[in-house]
């Protein structure tokens, strides 16, 4: 391996020149590249150097928190722990409560796995244990460009494809239906709860299939061929020889879309009908902690309104960070040992 | 089979149930179904997205500025400058954060400290994008006293460098150590190792990361509604508010006008393409097995 990466064309540069070097020891001294002596310092500055990109990773994550915290402090002060549980959102009287947002952001996202998780997981399984290999790389490349679409693309798209659909096809279905539940009733506008949880949907599946594929591909391959060697049908194999291997690792991905669902902004925002109400009905317009930054903090006038917006951001900050941390020891749980690899 | 010592003649012999073929099949073909659910809304996506856009692509679209509400024409010229401006001054500040972060997590990095950098990167990488914007606004914008697309670069730069750290790492790994060991064997110093032999066979990996985090942020929406703002005018200054093509397509798609429609299209458009080729580069990168450094 050494060999072929030391003979590989796109290694030019000082090795050849060192090798000669070595060999005839005559230019060896006025060499820069082995010159010995400033090589110590040379050492240690550059050390220094690589500390100090890599504590500026501790140091960001630090700055974030503190920033958050020291702009928060105010409404902290004013409102204490009620903030969150407090519906009236009242920027003109500085009275602010942020329950609203937290139940539009749970309910969305919460809606958002519901719909996502089978799809996800059934992407993962087809891909890993169903597909024909040459199809494999194809399908994970295009769920893999699913995730690169960019947040506000999707939302532009909700808007003029999404709502319209389900105002007129989806939505007067579910209220014929399924109207009895109280989940589906009222007016069907199009943009709403049920918008916002859709659009969500559609962006969280590629990362929990491409980790749900990471984790099923770490499963081992004897796991499989021992299930199969007793009888079992693909379905069986796959049902007791991988799925129940990796299900932390896949209650892991599934954390890990929460995640990004709880985080998502500009999609949610343009399709969720931004109004800070609490309704049983999924037809309803909701409002997220995320959107209602995006939509009001550049026109946040006043010290107490600024600071309870950045209390919001504080919240979701960390809310996300219990729950990456929670999916990464899961997902941990299953690959350790897999070299690691990282995710578009 | 039914010679075995010990098996049962029917066991072996015994056929599989209709029952059990019966729900095999319908889970494949389940699975097959998500698939195509999963694919629809991409194709719906891209279809639109060329049939909407395309059309509206033009001259006047690549070369002008805004038109006042109300009047045709106009285009996303400054915007499709500004983001290349704000992507030009976040790559300058995260792609060599990134880069030596990920250069220390490698060479250095065996260690409690490396692993706390390393969990705190994976950290950084799930913060969501608008608070990010909240923390960029805090330090430069409310520093500065206006929007600017420094304080963009900034959120954005940020939002770059886990990405970025955690590739470099990966690929500084898959150099083999006798690399290494050959260039200390040869008297090389340790820093010039690491940049001129390991990093150098890396080279087309750390790319691909960059290129990874580069379309990441590329439509990034959220973190720069309060920090670079928007800006109807062409604009080069690090102070002032800049324009950018995710904003432009958020301010026309949610307009009540039609012709910001039909350019919030046509923006959304070109940002995709961006994005797409960036990925795909990176995809055929890595599938030619440059991405696999010296391994």
């Amino acid at each position: 391996m050494a060999n072929q990466a030391l003979g590989a064309p796109r290694l030019p540069g000082p090795q050849p020149v060192a090798k000669q070097e070595v060999v005839t020891g005559t230019r060896a001294e006025s060499d820069p590249l082995i010159r010995a002596g400033s090589s110590q310092v040379a050492d240690r500055v550059f050390y220094l150097a690589m500390l100090a990109c890599g504590l500026s990773i501790l140091a960001l994550v630090g700055l974030i928190f503190y920033e958050l915290v020291t702009k928060s402090a105010l409404s902290w002060h004013a409102f204490g722990w009620k903030f969150f549980f407090q519906s009236d959102w009242d920027p003109v009287n500085e009275q602010f409560g942020a329950w609203p947002f937290v139940y539009g952001t749970v309910v969305s996202s919460i809606l958002a796995l519901i719909l996502a998780v089978p799809l996800a997981v059934g992407v993962a399984t087809f891909i890993t244990e169903m597909c024909p290999r040459r199809l494999k790389g194809i399908l994970a490349f295009t769920t893999e460009l699913l995730a690169a679409i960019p947040s506000v693309i999707y939302g532009l798209w909700a808007i003029f494809v999404l709502v319209p659909l389900l105002r007129m096809y989806v939505e007067p279905f579910l209220a014929r239906y399924f109207g009895w539940t109280g989940l589906f009733e009222g007016t069907p506008y199009g943009i709403g709860m049920l918008a916002a949880g859709i659009i969500l949907a559609i962006m969280v599946v590629p990362i929990i299939s491409s980790i749900t594929r990471e984790v099923m591909t770490a499963v081992p391959q004897q796991q499989r061929e021992a299930v199969l060697a007793l009888g079992a049908t693909r379905w069986e194999m796959i049902r007791t020889g991988v799925l129940r291997n990796a299900r932390a690792g896949i209650l892991g991905a599934i954390i890990l879309g929460l995640g990004r669902a709880l985080g998502e902004t500009m999609a949610v925002t343009m399709v969720i009908g931004n109004r800070a109400e609490i309704a049983r009905s999924l037809f309803a317009p909701g409002y997220t902690m995320a959107s209602v930054i995006a939509n009001e903090f550049s026109e946040a006038t006043g010290d107490v309104y600024l600071s309870a917006l950045v209390e919001v951001g504080l919240a979701l900050f960390l809310v996300t960070i219990i729950v990456n941390i929670l999916a990464q020891i899961l997902v941990w749980s299953v690959t350790r040992g897999m070299p690691a690899r990282s995710h578009v | 089979m039914s010679d075995l010592r010990g098996v049962p003649d029917d066991f072996a012999a015994a056929p599989i149930s209709l029952w059990r073929r019966g729900i095999n099949a319908l889970v494949t073909f389940a699975a097959g179904a998500a698939v195509f659910l999963v694919l629809l809304p991409l194709g719906a996506i891209f279809a639109y997205l060329v049939y909407k856009g395309f059309g509206s692509i033009n001259w006047a679209f690549l070369t002008q500025t805004p038109k006042p509400v109300g009047e045709a024409g106009g285009g996303m010229a400054n915007a499709i400058a500004g983001t290349a401006y704000i992507l030009l001054i976040a790559s300058s500040i995260g792609v060599p954060l990134g880069i030596g972060a990920g250069i220390y997590l490698a060479e250095y990095g065996r260690n409690r400290l490396g692993n706390l950098i390393r969990f705190t990167a994976d950290v950084l990488n799930g913060v969501p994008s608008i608070v990010v914007g909240i923390v960029a606004y805090g330090i430069v914008v409310l520093a500065q006293g206006h929007f600017s697309a420094l304080a963009g670069g900034v959120a954005l730069a940020i939002m770059m460098v886990p990405t970025i750290t955690r590739t470099t790492e990966e690929m500084l790994l898959l150099v083999p150590n006798a690399v290494r060991e050959a260039a200390f064997g040869l008297g090389v110093s340790r820093w010039r190792t690491t940049l001129s032999i390991t990093l150098r066979t890396a080279t087309s990996g750390v790319i691909t990361g960059v290129m990874l985090a580069f379309a990441r942020v590329a439509g990034e929406t959220a973190p720069l509604l309060f920090t670079a703002f928007g800006n109807q005018y062409w604009n080069w200054k690090m102070n002032q508010p800049t324009a950018a093509l995710s904003l432009q397509v958020f301010t026309y798609a949610i307009s009540p006008f039609d012709e910001w429609h039909r350019q919030a299209w046509a923006g959304a458009l070109i940002l995709i393409v961006l994005i797409v080729v960036a990925v795909s580069a990176v995809r055929i990168a890595a599938s030619r097995g440059m991405m696999k450094g010296a391994n």
